[in-house]
């Protein structure tokens, strides 16, 4: 439904994204994920048919994002990443404008809809000047649904939201996603691994990772790790437990209870391990897998590409 | 060609809440009525006028030199500024139905103001007999509308420009200054000055359209003024896109 090659944007002479080369499948959520500055907002302004790129190719729903821009644009559901709007519009003003630009069929009977799907029913006579942040991100979203768009490219879509408003947007991400494309943006790691089927992240203008949330993390979870937590510890146990079969190191925090054990891949160490602490004479009050989440393969990723950049 | 009207109703709706058009319509109502006024007394004391459409048409094209810059100045540099124009831009319009619709919706605000300026004329009608010349007043009317037109094309190309609505009014401002006063640089009947001379809206409105006689000529000049800057105007949006 998207699919770039080679897609490279210059601004002046600093390259914001470089090469980029990635496809989105049709009712696929695909997450796109990295620090501020990465290239995001620019990779998301080529695909709405804002800016053309410098070199390379974008394709959405089958149309070329420079040669039939308004094709793409017809199909594309844009929301971005501050939401412009016109303060001296109501809400239902606004979508009617935004609307009769995208010709869209029975335009009054849409918006309602559209106010229920993003629950601004209530605040629709409302001037867009006096909605707060989290809700002028809902009038964007309703605004980028009006259409019934093929594919929804959503630039953080829940930045400046409360809790309650970042679940329910999510879950109206998730509800949209089973029926179109979504491509979206976010530096928040926990919202790419709940929503999203599958993750790029990106940085420094290049992807330095693809995958689905899961495999992601598996790829840094080569050796597992477990957390121990003992009464107290000694140096000698210490010692007696990195030489147990399949334990490849033990730390200790220090004045901390917990010790944190490395593991061989392909070992399930954890009899072994309790075994062990009962029989040295300590108290075993815990022991569970330390997992891995995404948040660390993206430090570890980014970080990665920032030191070759400095080599 | 729908995409052009749904944008002008819109920029033609918000005159309609924007304190600066109510500033600028102010503006010329009080001044216009003052010089009418003045124009009239002094006229009716002295006994040396002829009233007729002029008397007021006259004054309107100053004050709408100095005032429609005003009325142009925020129609794409604030939606530049404020970041709207990104939705606009991914909105299926074109660059070109998006700049004619602003300008239509500019023409249309300002022809109000000038329908609503003819009680003047009107009232001159009344106080004289046998009335005024009703074909001067019409084709001085439509010289007034023609230069709006084109001083508004250039407001829109000049908006389109900056991302400061105050900017692009004073720049607006300068570029029609400079039309309106080269006429009378030129002067000789060198092949240069009579290019000069052409290009200066006065000669084009006050040789012909404010003697009575709609000379095509002078139609075209404004009209061509208009869909040159039109056309810069969208050029301008479009590059916009490539930086």
């Amino acid at each position: 439904m998207i699919s770039t090659s080679g897609l490279t944007k210059v601004y002046g002479v600093h390259p914001a994204i470089r090469g980029l080369t990635f496809e989105a499948a049709p009712r696929e959520i695909l997450g796109f994920l990295g620090p501020n500055g990465a290239g995001k907002t620019t990779t998301m302004r080529i695909l709405a048919g804002f800016m053309p790129p410098t070199d390379g190719r974008a394709t959405v729903a089958g149309f070329d994002v420079v040669d039939q821009s308004l094709e793409v644009r017809r199909r594309v559901g844009y929301l971005p990443e501050t939401v412009p709007l016109y303060p001296d519009l109501t809400v239902t003003e606004y979508l009617d404008y935004m609307g009769s630009l995208r010709h869209v069929p029975d335009l009054d009977r849409r918006i309602e809809e559209v106010l229920e799907e993003v629950a601004l029913v209530e605040r629709s006579e409302s001037y867009v000047g006096n909605l707060s942040k989290g809700l002028r991100q809902r009038v964007g979203l309703a605004q980028a649904l009006l259409h019934k768009p093929q594919v929804l490219i959503l630039d953080e879509p829940t930045i400046g939201l409360d809790p309650a408003q970042i679940i329910e947007v999510r879950r109206l991400i998730q509800e949209l996603g089973k029926e179109r494309t979504v491509m979206l943006s976010t530096h928040i790691l926990s919202e790419a691994q709940a929503l999203c089927d599958r993750v790029l992240i990106i940085n420094k203008g290049v992807i330095v990772a693809e995958d689905t949330p899961a495999n992601l993390q598996a790829q840094l979870a080569g050796a597992e790790q477990l957390i121990l937590r003992v009464g107290s510890h000694d140096a000698a146990l210490l010692e007696s437990l990195s030489r147990l079969p399949g334990v490849a190191r033990v730390t200790a925090q220090p004045g901390s209870e917990e010790l944190r054990v490395e593991t061989s891949p392909g070992h399930d160490v954890r009899a072994r391990l309790a075994r062990a602490v009962v029989e040295k004479g300590f108290d075993l009050l815990e022991l569970r897998p330390a997992g891995v989440s995404l948040e660390a393969v993206f430090l570890q990723l980014t970080q990665d590409a920032a030191g070759e950049e400095n080599d | 060609m729908r995409n052009v009207w749904i944008v002008a109703r819109r920029e033609f709706r918000h005159y309609f809440v924007s304190p600066i058009a109510y500033a600028v319509a102010l503006f010329l109502f009080v001044v216009l009525g003052i010089l009418f006024y003045v124009n009239v007394s002094f006229g009716v004391q002295s006994g040396d006028i002829t009233p007729d459409g002029r008397l007021v048409m006259g004054p309107m094209v100053t004050l709408l030199l100095l005032t429609v810059p005003f009325l142009t100045m925020r129609l794409i540099a604030e939606e530049t500024g404020s970041g709207t124009i990104e939705l606009l831009l991914t909105a299926p319009v074109r660059d070109g139905e998006l700049v004619v619709g602003k300008w239509l919706g500019a023409m249309g605000f300002i022809t109000l103001l000038l329908a609503l300026t003819w009680i003047y004329p009107v009232l001159l009608h009344r106080m004289t007999t046998p009335g005024i010349d009703q074909g001067l007043l019409l084709s001085a009317t439509l010289g007034v509308l023609l230069m709006v037109s084109a001083i508004a094309g250039i407001g829109v190309m000049v908006s389109a420009l900056f991302r400061n609505s105050l900017a692009a009014g004073f720049v607006t401002l300068a570029v029609i200054l400079v039309l309106w006063v080269i006429g009378g640089l030129a002067s000789g009947s060198s092949g240069a000055s009579e290019i000069v001379r052409y290009l200066s809206f006065g000669d084009h409105l006050f040789d012909n359209l404010f003697q009575g006689v709609v000379d095509l000529g002078d139609v075209l000049y404004f009209v061509s003024l208009t869909v040159l800057s039109l056309f810069v105007g969208s050029q301008i949006v479009e590059s916009r896109r490539w930086r």
